[in-house]
């Protein structure tokens, strides 16, 4: 067990390395690195002042010796002003060290946000608490109503409940985010007017149910038909073992036969498909956090990739690989204790 | 400004599909004349889901192939006076309705919906086809052949898994990146793939018939080539064809976000499909491996891939989507469903109108998707 779940640290620490490799190369292409500098001296910069900022800031170095001091295993070169000497933070509003220090990622230097015109960890760990609320309620509303429609149909497997629900997940799981935030938004919000069409008011005021439930709704909706089909599946192939039958033989009831033996060997396969969500809720958060305005993790990403913020990208990036990482290590080792018959080797 | 009543706009609007009702009229009574000739798509039609799958679909289709006669109005057209017009509003020079109202910049919606469909139609099935190429010409390998290649094309396709798709968009679809010569070396990567397979299948299945084989080849080279050019560099020598870089780039995102997941059901179908006594008796009869993969292994996966097929082309419409959504890729007047919901949705408040058309139509034809999947996997699950 040991040893399994040290091979798959090694592979996710490998994992990162290569991916966040791509990223920084990316982020750091050419194109960037002129808006950004452009960005950063006044507009109607030329060309050498734009390579003299770039160059002056460091961004000249070696490729993969920025990439190391970024991770944090280089040290990184103050920025030194030619012309008085002295040491220049690359942007205002951020602090340096004056020093050759080591100043990446694994220290805990994140780097400076130049669309946010702060740290990046200022930023990103109040976002970063943001998401993980909405993600929690998304989770909270999600699950238990996947799981009981699933348990719900697969129960009796043709009946016309079982048809019913069936439709109801095919439909859910065909529409996306953003098509079913435009619908409800409509409804909701426009027409009936109970709740709100936008969750900007709850970073101030905090969360409400007239200002939350269409952000949590919306995500809510299209991850609970996967979930409901992956159950019912589960669910008809549990009915339809042995020990289901001797326990219906014996004379217990229907439901008490559901409830206490089905029922759990029925939800081993779920908690895979449920922690595999996580990753792809991600994607699903980013698009309702845009559309509701709700200052979260996924409204950052957004700002730093449309705004051209290196720093915060990579930090975005790097937090999301490791979500979908930590994530698929959990469903392999967690699945390994709820099914005793998986042995990990 | 004159309005119609809800009900006349009901009724223009089923009048203005009639090309569409009458393709599908003519269709699906083909369909249940012939159906026991039919095949696999005989069943389907017969049971609800299969039907209603098929309706739907074939009324997207039919919908995208008489686009221009459907659309009363030009998609990208601008008659001012009609700028955030109700539904039925009447437009005063030509008298034709704007039978969904107008956007706020003054354009058909209900054009701009069924042009929508033209875009969607057109680059959700091809970008799905290009991303099945690959994972095909990858995960039949690394199933077959095991060891280092599956170790070393897994921990890729796992690398890119553990990728957020929205943040892959952002970096790949980015204006910026196009002055950098990735999205085409990517793009040029994953459109070898097509030719490659197609090679590789006639290479490995018409070796004993020089002829037959050297035919094939040169017509794969023939239309790959044209194709390679027309997308990759967008030259076509016959100037038929138009690819934008931006389209291209689309076409390179999406294959990478779903040729990973392909790769992986690929390769699983591979590793139980290479235990059968068939693939054996073909080892012993002395067959190269790849005309084990391609001409053994490959068509006895074909139930599995099929269903997958058909998921994950509404999975890349709803990226496709998404993509729109995000303003990525696509020119800000594109008419396409994604987009068309971004620019509404902004002005939910005061106009409601724009927004529900894309919306209902983007969900409308991946449900259809999903339900022909749905049909297809319980018919091959009867089997």
């Amino acid at each position: 067990m040991l040893a399994f779940f040290l091979r798959r640290l090694g592979v996710m620490a490998l994992t990162m390395l290569c991916l966040t490799f791509v990223v920084f190369y990316l982020v750091n292409l050419e194109p960037n690195l002129r808006k950004l500098a452009i960005s950063q001296t006044e507009m109607h910069a030329s060309d050498e002042h734009i390579e003299s900022w770039l160059t002056r800031n460091g961004y000249r170095r070696p490729f993969l010796e920025r990439y190391a001091a970024w991770i944090g295993v280089w040290p990184k070169k103050p920025n030194i002003d030619p012309e008085t000497g002295k040491q220049v933070s690359r942007f205002t509003y951020c602090e340096e060290p004056s020093v050759v220090v080591y100043a990446g990622v694994i220290e805990g230097d994140f780097g400076c946000s130049t669309k946010f015109k702060t740290k990046v960890a200022e930023k990103l760990l109040p976002a970063l608490c943001a998401t993980g609320l909405l993600m929690f309620w998304v989770m909270a509303t999600m699950v238990p109503v996947a799981l009981f429609l699933g348990i719900l149909s697969g129960m009796r497997e043709g009946s016309k409940l079982d048809r019913a629900l069936s439709v109801v997940s095919i439909v859910t799981t065909s529409t996306p985010e953003y098509v079913s935030g435009v619908v409800l938004t409509i409804i909701f919000g426009t027409w009936l007017g109970w709740l709100n069409g936008s969750a900007a008011s709850a970073t101030g005021d905090g969360i409400t149910f007239y200002n939350f439930t269409l952000p949590v709704i919306t995500p809510a909706i299209y991850g609970m038909g996967y979930i409901a089909r992956m159950t019912r599946a589960s669910m008809v192939e549990v009915m339809t073992a042995q020990y289901i039958r001797t326990a219906r033989l014996k004379g217990l009831g229907f439901y008490a036969v559901v409830l206490k033996h089905a029922l759990r060997n029925a939800l081993i396969a779920p908690f895979t498909v449920i922690m595999l969500q996580f990753p792809w809720l991600l994607t699903g958060v980013v698009i309702v956090e845009v559309m509701f305005r709700y200052q979260g993790f996924g409204l950052a990403l957004v700002e730093a990739a449309g705004n051209n913020d290196i720093d915060l990208m990579l930090s975005c990036s790097l937090v999301s690989v490791l979500l979908v990482l930590v994530t698929q290590l959990i469903s392999d080792v967690g699945y390994a204790f709820l099914n005793p018959r998986i042995r990990v080797q | 400004m004159e309005f119609m009543s809800p009900f006349a706009i009901v009724l223009r609007v089923v009048i203005q599909f009639t090309p569409v009702w009458m393709a599908m009229a003519v269709l699906l009574t083909i369909s249940f004349l012939f159906k026991r000739r039919l095949g696999l798509y005989g069943f389907i039609i017969e049971t609800g889901t299969g039907f209603a799958g098929v309706s739907i679909l074939s009324f997207w289709l039919f919908t995208a192939i008489f686009a221009a006669s459907v659309a009363p109005f030009d998609p990208l057209g601008q008659i001012v006076s009609m700028k955030d017009a109700l539904p039925g509003a009447i437009e005063a020079n030509s008298g034709l309705p704007y039978l969904l109202g107008g956007d706020k910049l003054a354009r058909d919606v209900f054009s701009r919906m069924v042009f929508g469909s033209r875009i969607v139609l057109i680059i959700a099935p091809l970008a799905t086809f290009l991303a099945l190429s690959v994972g095909i010409m990858l995960g039949l390998p690394a199933g077959y052949f095991g060891k280092r290649i599956d170790a070393f094309l897994s921990f890729l396709a796992n690398l890119i898994l553990a990728f957020p798709i929205i943040l892959l968009f952002y970096l790949l679809v980015s204006p910026g990146i196009l002055e950098t010569p990735i999205p085409y070396a990517l793009a040029g990567f994953f459109f070898v793939f097509p030719i490659l397979l197609l090679f590789t299948l006639f290479w490995s299945g018409y070796r004993a018939h020089p002829k037959q084989l050297a035919l094939r080849l040169v017509l794969t080279l023939l239309a790959g080539g044209w194709l390679f050019a027309t997308f990759v560099f967008d030259s076509d020598p016959f100037h038929i064809l138009r690819v934008s870089p931006s389209t291209l780039n689309i076409f390179a995102a999406v294959a990478l976000a779903s040729g990973p997941g392909i790769f992986r059901i690929v390769r699983s179908l591979t590793l139980d499909i290479k235990t059968r006594e068939y693939v054996q008796a073909a080892q012993t009869r002395g067959e190269t491996p790849w005309f084990i993969m391609l001409w053994e292994i490959l068509p006895n996966a074909r139930g599995p891939l099929i269903v997958d097929a058909c998921l994950r082309i509404g999975y890349t419409t709803i990226l496709i989507g998404a993509l729109g959504y995000f303003g990525l890729g696509m020119p800000p007047e594109s008419p396409d469903w994604g987009t068309a919901i971004k620019e509404s949705s902004r002005l939910m408040r005061a106009f409601v109108h724009p927004a529900l058309p894309p919306a209902l139509a983007m969900m409308s034809f991946v449900l259809g998707l999903n339900l022909l999947a749905d049909a297809l996997r319980e018919q091959s699950l009867k089997d």
